[in-house]
């Protein structure tokens, strides 16, 4: 559609006055990356000395060494990523399910349950009921507590059950008349049709409870239960405030913040990793909600 | 297939909503919450005559004026720039770039903020040393909340909100294009005259989602960066509750404060339903 040839010079101007524009809000999108990578590799002193900008100052590495050798570091690295697994499988079991049921025209009291789950949406009781809930449950410092309390959201059902009801009707007709029950119409024909909605909701599970913070801050006490984000929040609470780290470590090759960066570094690489994987879902995702939310 | 989710649902959403009544109630651990006695609107009597509760109140309403205000239009802005770059490549790895931050954790969001706008380390402060400025204590001045946390918001999410407008401007009808170029119209002029109007009905509907949501600021965010120097400008209603709730333990007097917030909420959803279902005949639910 868009043909240069055919620009007149008001249009090659506004052209090229826009992609400067758009080259400098992406340059500020990753510039603070590049800025945390590079306090990352320096040195704590040229770190203090506020001489980072673009490139690391006396390169090296001891601030992820400090890291790295920490076990609690590992633990809750090893942690995000029972919470990640056991939280999106447990997400899809139930629903994939439930979405299938809602979809399904002869499902007795239909609009009751969708106004039912939908109603979850718009209303929540909020933190403090939710609170003293878990802690009636037994589900506080609970791992198990953590991957079944935040499974499920209205959301993701309506999503998914938009997509079945997409689905023409037919298909089911035609697996039933092969004796096919409603497990083998869901895993033999709905499950394989939706492929890419269930991979968009996959995806929003994982970006969820790989980033998932407040819960697990306020809901674990242990610190061998604690997520990568409750450890990452918890260093940099006590680097932060801790001056005595600053000053102890002046002379150090590492100081306060660069180890908050390498922390951060540590925690982005996953997600750099499986990013370029997830971008070919996420935007028909957001399309699909986006239908009839 | 539904029974599982609707169990999780009664187990996990409905029954705090029954818990709710510890906002009436005077609740004591040992006693639970059906046998803790009730105080009627005592709560909400203490809530509304507290100062802290009332400027959190107002706040939320700020913070979330100011996202509305700077923080709605930028992806609209973005994704007609988006629209205008040629070289497909260039575009898809702008965009590429842009919708990144979105998938970061608000921990390390955090941690990026805090690191760049240190005193002693922070870019920012190296970067205003050069034009001869004192170093500044950003996050320690209630003055430079509200533009911090309002412009990290569109950093993380102005890239990904532009997904939504640029579908809209996907589906607009190229004729309307072909024949403004027969009629000798500028690209500024298609711009204004024929994407603008053609995606306007998104745009509204966004702007009644983002109304419906005026109570929801991103609190998690506000609590790694608040600190008591700042609540003047920071303290919102949700982290309000999370500091008498679950940092102080009174759990009723907090329930009080996060069920007003969840009543005001609920009211805005129905309106901007109403309003969504009178505009575009496309409501919520």
């Amino acid at each position: 559609m868009l043909n240069w040839n055919l620009y007149s010079r008001g249009d090659k101007v506004f052209a090229i006055v826009v992609s400067i524009l758009i080259g400098m809000f992406t340059i500020a999108t990753l510039y603070p990356f590049i800025y945390i990578a590079a306090v990352s590799f320096s040195s704590g002193f040229a770190a203090q000395a506020g001489k980072v900008v673009l490139t690391p100052i006396e390169l090296t590495t001891e601030a992820y060494k400090y890291i790295l050798v920490q076990p609690e570091f590992w633990i809750s690295y090893r942690n995000t990523f029972i919470y990640t697994i056991g939280g999106t499988i447990m997400s899809l079991l139930f629903i994939v399910p439930a979405a299938y049921a809602l979809s399904r025209p002869q499902l007795m009291g239909r609009r009751f349950f969708n106004l039912f789950i939908a109603f979850t949406m718009w209303f929540n009781a909020g933190l403090i009921p939710f609170y003293l809930n878990m802690r009636d449950l037994n589900l506080l410092d609970s791992m198990f507590g953590i991957i079944l309390a935040f499974a499920v959201n209205a959301f993701n059902i309506i999503l998914l059950r938009n997509f079945f009801e997409s689905i023409p009707q037919s298909f089911e007709e035609a697996a039933r008349m092969d004796g096919a029950n409603d497990f083998q119409v869901l895993w033999k024909v709905f499950v394989p049709l939706s492929k890419p909605a269930i991979a968009t909701i996959t995806l929003f599970c994982i970006v969820a409870r790989w980033n998932g913070f407040f819960w697990a801050m306020v809901l674990l006490q242990s610190e061998e239960k604690i997520p990568l984000q409750v450890f990452l929040r918890h260093t940099l609470a006590t680097l932060s405030d801790d001056d005595e780290f600053a000053i102890t470590q002046l002379e150090a090759a590492y100081s306060a913040e660069t180890v908050t960066a390498a922390i951060i570094v540590c925690s982005i690489i996953p997600v750099l990793l499986v990013y370029p994987w997830i971008q070919k879902y996420f935007e028909k995702g957001i399309l699909l909600g986006g239908v009839k939310e | 297939m539904l029974m599982p989710a609707i169990v999780w649902f009664i187990i996990f959403l409905y029954k705090p909503m029954y818990g709710l009544q510890i906002a009436f109630k005077d609740y004591s651990i040992f006693r639970g919450v059906a046998d803790s006695p009730w105080t009627g609107f005592e709560h909400f009597e203490t809530l509304f005559s507290n100062d802290q509760f009332i400027r959190a109140f107002w706040n939320t309403i700020k913070i979330s004026a100011l996202n509305l205000l700077f923080g709605f239009p930028a992806p609209i802005i973005l994704a007609l720039m988006f629209n205008e770059v040629i070289n497909a490549t260039y575009k898809k790895t702008a965009q590429t770039i842009v919708y990144l931050p979105h998938f970061i954790s608000s921990v390390i969001i955090a941690g990026i903020v805090i690191t760049a706008f240190s005193p002693s380390v922070g870019i920012v402060n190296t970067v205003l040393g050069w034009l001869g400025i004192d170093p500044i204590y950003f996050l320690t001045k209630p003055e430079w909340f509200r533009p911090i946390f309002v412009g990290t918001g569109i950093w993380q999410e102005a890239g990904f909100g532009s997904i939504v407008f640029l579908a809209a401007i996907a589906g607009v009808n190229p004729s309307l294009y072909e024949s403004a170029v027969v009629d000798g119209a500028s690209r500024w002029q298609m711009m204004w005259r024929i994407t603008i109007p053609s995606i306007l009905p998104t745009i509204i509907i966004m702007l009644i989602i983002r109304i419906g949501n005026v109570m929801e600021v991103s609190f998690e965010l506000i609590i790694l960066l608040y600190q008591p120097a700042t609540y003047e400008t920071a303290d919102v209603v949700n982290t309000f509750v999370y500091r008498q709730g679950l940092q102080s333990g009174r759990y009723d007097f907090a329930a009080a404060a996060g069920l007003f917030n969840a009543v005001v909420a609920f009211v805005l959803v129905m309106v901007a339903n109403t309003l969504s279902r009178r505009y575009s005949r496309t409501s919520l639910w």
